[in-house]
């Protein structure tokens, strides 16, 4: 069953759907929202946004489903994501996406098992003048090497 | 003509242009004044034709043509989409002007819209420039409180509402049609042309679309006229480009030249050339999708018909320079992931051709080539050309196939030893 959600996160996606003469185009904005809250998107979460923006379920999980940025799992409290595009790799970021899986321990796609953690590999950031780049949640790091990361990790509580 | 003229950077070194008293103090808005208050819509757009300002996000169709295509009478509201969907590998343009100087941008639309007769505006912002959406929302919230954007903006009656919509990670987006499923709340799914957007887009309803950088030329071609924005550029091709310079130069950035500039100059002198004891191999000149150039290919001027007639796209103007110390088939590998990750789909020559050629890379990589491998990329490619929806096939086409073509003997003798 999905569970309402509180009043306040409701009002809010009610104000993001009036920037639209059609409800579901609220739909990216909403879930970025919704996501920010909980977390990730769970099934349940997924109902409940239909239900407000008045849509079918399988309108949101068409498009949950499609966009890299939205979740269906819990991840990390530090979303780690390296570029592996060609500005990172001709600036020697090739190295640095193994040195964050040995020194996590993890393979991109996983998360630690204490939940800090999440490591991904992501195409293109636009930011390839500070290449290699990765992304710490929404903060960009660039200019990297495996001090540099070594560092930022640290520095991660 | 001063070659050293910067328009669109002009103030970035001055820091918090992103506030509106600091933009106003350096004449901002000025334009939209002038627009609102002594032009007619007809003359804003006349001029901006007049000026031949070419899209800076791709296609490089000239924008005040595009404005005119939405017809003027219609009992349909009227859309503005601004792309700021960046993510053509090697671009990063936009963020500049994103981050440094928003209300640049958000002039920009106002007078787009005034001259288009558009009363309601989105500007689609890749999802992981989070931060610089809300600096564009707070930039917007200043715009409002002083009337340039809003309710009977300056007195004129004329009204624009804008609002910033994030995307949420998907190449394919910065396609207009995909932009439109997108915003529309839907997978990124492009659409079959005609209709062009300009007739049915957003909504069902006629819609600009325009690129970041496109925009935010338009005050200064107000300011300025038409034949002041030629004087800078070429004649088909007026004002001034923001190039991105990434990889192997030792001064990667954005550096902002008159349209036409030099490949080689723009590499050699405003890049600084190579990283210490390298050598160029190659370049991609307008973004990932574009076809590589080699070492003396790069005497072209950097505007849309001499690239194009040097067998490659300006593109995005986004310069990924690769040296001599990389194996090609490491830069085909790469062109060869992306798009086989980015493909929505959709179009069988597009999903199933992408991944074919990442199948037939990574086999090379790993050193199982085939004596034909070259020659079933090059007949992979040609069959995803022209064969897809959108220009994503003919994006991951394109550069697969001059790779393959350029470089035929050094992928072969990378995959020998082991067939």
């Amino acid at each position: 069953m999905s569970r309402e959600f509180p009043p306040a996160l409701a009002k809010r996606i009610q104000d993001i759907a009036s920037r639209y003469p059609a409800p579901q185009a609220a739909l990216l904005p909403v879930l970025h929202l919704v996501q920010r809250e909980t977390g990730f998107l769970s099934a349940g979460d997924e109902r409940e946004v239909a239900r407000l923006l008045g849509i079918a379920p399988i309108k949101v999980r068409e498009v949950v489903t499609f966009y890299t940025m939205f979740t269906r799992r819990p991840l990390g409290r530090f979303h780690i994501q390296v570029c592996s595009n060609l500005s990172c790799s001709l600036a020697g970021g090739e190295p640095l996406l193994e040195h964050l899986r040995a020194k996590l321990g993890i393979k991109p796609g996983e998360t630690t098992p204490d939940g800090k953690f999440t490591l991904t590999e992501v195409e293109c950031l636009g930011a390839c003048e500070q290449a290699p780049c990765m992304m710490v949640n929404f903060d960009y790091y660039g200019n990297l090497d495996a001090e540099k990361i070594d560092r930022i990790l640290k520095d991660l509580t | 003509m001063n070659a050293a003229t910067k328009i669109l950077t002009r103030d970035f070194e001055l820091g918090h242009l992103h506030r509106i008293e600091t933009y106003l103090d350096r004449g901002g808005y000025r334009a939209v004044r002038k627009a609102l208050l002594e032009w007619k819509p007809e003359q804003v757009m006349d001029e901006v034709k007049k000026a031949s300002l070419r899209g800076r996000g791709g296609a490089g169709f000239p924008a005040g043509v595009k404005w005119s295509f939405v017809p003027q009478e219609t009992d349909k509201p009227k859309y503005l989409c601004v792309n700021a969907d960046e993510g053509e590998p090697g671009t990063f343009k936009d963020r500049y002007i994103l981050a440094h100087d928003p209300h640049l941008l958000i002039e920009g639309i106002v007078i787009a819209a005034y001259a288009v007769g558009i009363h309601l505006a989105y500007i689609y912002i890749r999802g992981e420039y989070e931060l610089i959406a809300r600096r564009l929302e707070e930039a917007l919230a200043e715009a409002v409180a002083k009337s340039f954007v809003g309710r009977n903006i300056l007195g004129t009656g004329f009204d624009l509402d804008v609002f910033v919509h994030r995307g949420a990670g998907a190449y394919i987006c910065g396609e207009e049609t995909g932009l439109l499923e997108s915003l529309e709340g839907k997978r990124g799914h492009p659409r079959l042309k005609p209709p062009f957007p300009a007739s049915v887009g957003l909504f069902q309803s006629p819609t600009v679309i325009n690129n970041v950088e496109t925009l935010a030329n338009v005050p200064f071609i107000v300011l300025n006229g038409a034949a002041w924005f030629l004087e800078q550029g070429q004649a088909k091709d007026g004002g001034n480009r923001i190039f991105g310079v990434s990889g192997a130069v030792n001064r990667p950035g954005i550096y902002e030249l008159p349209v036409g500039t030099s490949l080689r100059r723009i590499i050699f002198e405003n890049a600084g050339g190579l990283k210490p004891g390298r050598t160029l191999k190659a370049v991609i000149p307008g973004g990932m999708s574009s076809p590589i150039l080699l070492p003396g290919e790069i005497d072209v001027k950097m505007d849309c018909d001499s690239v194009a007639a040097a067998g490659s796209m300006l593109g995005s103007g986004a310069i990924i320079v690769i040296d001599d110390r990389t194996p090609i088939l490491d830069v085909l590998a790469k062109v060869a992931k992306f798009y086989a990750h980015e493909s929505c789909g959709q179009c069988t020559p597009c999903r199933l051709g992408t991944s074919w050629i990442h199948k037939i890379v990574k086999r090379m990589a790993a050193g199982k080539g085939k004596a034909d491998d070259v020659d079933t990329l090059i007949r992979l490619a040609s069959n995803i050309k022209a064969r897809t929806l959108c220009p994503l096939g003919d994006a991951a086409a394109m550069p697969i196939a001059a790779i393959a073509k350029k470089f035929r003997a050094e992928l072969e003798q990378a995959t020998k030893g082991s067939a």
